[in-house]
């Protein structure tokens, strides 16, 4: 089975998002950028599945900047066969991009899409299901796991009060959860080997997508701020303040 | 304008995001109906027809809602979209779900998490971990939005809306229902719960989380932690508290061992009351605390147990 992982090149999981004086958004220049936490996971996923014979092509997407390349080649270098580079340099929607993704899946014909849940920049958490939807696929979203049995996929889901596990049909769209694998580090031999991976350079118009926004962003601010409070001695203080002073037990 | 609001339910009892929700509608303007989409759900929807303000209930109960899985819920709710201007639902995992599949259907982009709702069409939303808040106004012509429902008031009670019941979903599904798996507990559930305590990754391990439970049973609480305990494998992922878990906003919430990430800070900063104890003074948590407590946790939360005996818990 061919296996599509669309990923995002987005502003490092550890560095702190700034505001921009402007209110024109989050400052995005000289920051340490990288591939979306969960995309990672799903990359792993793939590699793991083309490991275990189950995946019989690994193919990485990402559209993006022209820097979007270098995400693409972390993913390679993690064990993916080849990618494609679809370049913007406007920051599309999720609708926009299940749309270019869509038009990808078509031209490729891979049985299973796997990708983040979620995006921790924009957190809208909606490309995956989008993408289901224009293609009419099932869906396994917030994945924990995922197993191949026959023509369909069973996929453990992340749900609230525990886990739900489903039975879909290929071909289908997995989006992945923290827990379903930890990512490894990419060796330096693969990372070389990374650098002969054919990308293939591609715009949105190949797509003939109509990528306009459809969220006009008015101001991004800072979120309010919590005063901080005070410090009590010992536990007996603590008890006493929570019971007298805030009444809350 | 007409809205329509997604129940959130077991298929016996409605949840209270619901009335939450319903209050985000009614911000928007217009007329607010609900869907109830399930199994065995006439008590639910008898429920939801007494939310105030609530013109009517749509009732959806057949075998393949009762998972609520994605592809049945597009089903049920897409062909409805021809008499509604705006679809709301809480931002819980079974709406996060199909929300998208019910947007790109109508050509949508959907608006995720809104924690304010400023007009018809421009709504606040936090982005990066809600280290930043986004005002966004959409041009769709429908409005697809989920509600952070932590950020809203409940819609009272008192409404008797008339229920209407419309035609099963069609199928079949390309989606089944296998099993399930849900943590088993006598205590609240994190999102309803007047108290919440948590912990990170200063519990050590998963067998010290026994400290906090026993906290817990004595005050009513429900049990959280940081993605860092999850993450280190002490408790399962439906306890995670943050912008990848869930946003709590309780009474009173207690943050044992937890620096204070600004994931975390994310899902917890709007509770009223925030206890922090840790032994990191210069640890980010205190920023937000209202009563911080350096100290070991490991004599701390005996402590705590102990005093709370006394107090008559």
């Amino acid at each position: 089975m061919k296996v599509l992982v669309p990923v995002k090149r987005v502003l490092d999981y550890n560095v702190k998002a700034r505001v921009k004086a402007d209110q024109s958004g989050v400052d995005l220049s000289n920051v340490k950028m990288s591939m979306n936490p969960f995309d990672e996971i799903s990359v792993e996923e793939a590699v793991r599945l083309q490991e275990a014979g189950t995946a019989s092509e690994t193919i990485v997407v990402s559209i993006g900047p022209a820097k979007a390349q270098e995400t693409i080649r972390t993913a390679l270098a993690m064990g993916m066969d080849r990618g494609i580079h679809v370049e913007t340099d406007d920051d599309l929607e999720p609708l926009a991009i299940a749309k270019i993704l869509k038009g990808i899946v078509e031209a490729e014909g891979p049985e299973m899409v796997i990708l983040g849940k979620q995006a921790i920049d924009n957190d809208f958490g909606a490309t995956g299901s989008m993408l289901a939807a224009l293609l009419d696929w099932p869906q396994g979203t917030f994945a924990n796991s995922v197993a191949k049995d026959g023509d369909s996929l069973s996929v453990a889901r992340e749900v609230d009060g525990g886990l739900q596990t489903v039975k879909v049909s290929l071909p289908a769209v997995v989006t992945t959860d923290l827990r379903l694998n930890e990512p490894r580090y990419a060796s330096l031999p693969n990372i070389m080997k990374a650098k002969k991976k054919p990308i293939d350079a591609k715009t949105p118009g190949d797509y003939g997508v109509d990528t306009a926004a459809r969220l006009k962003v008015l101001k991004v601010t800072e979120p309010p701020k919590r005063e901080a409070g005070v410090k009590v001695e010992d536990v007996a203080a603590l008890v006493d303040k929570l019971k007298n002073e805030a009444g809350v037990i | 304008m007409a809205i329509l609001v997604v129940a959130e339910h077991d298929n016996e009892s409605l949840k209270d995001q619901t009335h939450k929700t319903v209050t985000a509608a009614k911000a928007m303007g217009g007329d607010v109906d609900v869907l109830v989409a399930g199994k065995g759900v006439k008590d639910v929807a008898a429920e939801a027809a007494k939310i105030d303000g609530v013109r009517k209930v749509i009732a959806c109960d057949h075998e393949s809602l009762r998972r609520q899985l994605a592809e049945a819920m597009e089903a049920v709710i897409v062909p409805l979209m021809g008499d509604y201007d705006a679809i709301l639902a809480p931002d819980t995992t079974s709406h996060k779900n199909y929300m998208p599949r019910v947007a790109a259907k109508l050509d949508v982009q959907q608006i995720s998490s809104v924690t304010g709702v400023e007009s018809a069409d421009t709504f606040v939303r936090p982005i990066y971990a809600g280290n930043a808040m986004a005002t966004v106004q959409s041009s769709d012509t429908k409005k697809v939005v989920t509600v952070r429902t932590t950020a809203f008031d409940s819609a009272g009670e008192g409404g008797s809306a008339s229920v209407d019941t419309i035609a099963d979903p069609s199928g079949p599904f390309k989606a089944e229902f296998i099993s399930e798996e849900l943590t088993v507990s006598d205590r609240p559930e994190l999102t309803d719960a007047k108290i919440v305590i948590s912990g990170g990754r200063g519990m050590g391990s998963g067998e010290n989380f026994v400290m906090i439970d026993k906290i817990a049973d004595k005050l009513g609480a429900a049990v959280g932690a940081s993605r860092a305990a999850v993450d280190a494998g002490f408790v399962p992922n439906d306890y995670q508290v943050g912008q990848t878990g869930k946003a709590v906003a309780p009474e009173l919430y207690i943050a044992v061992g937890i620096s204070g990430a600004i994931q975390h800070l994310a899902g917890m900063k709007d509770s009223k009351v925030i206890v922090a104890i840790n032994k990191d003074e210069e640890a980010p948590i205190f920023t937000v605390a209202d009563y911080g407590l350096v100290a070991d946790l490991f004599k701390a939360l005996p402590e705590l147990d102990e005093e709370l005996s006394k107090a008559g818990y």
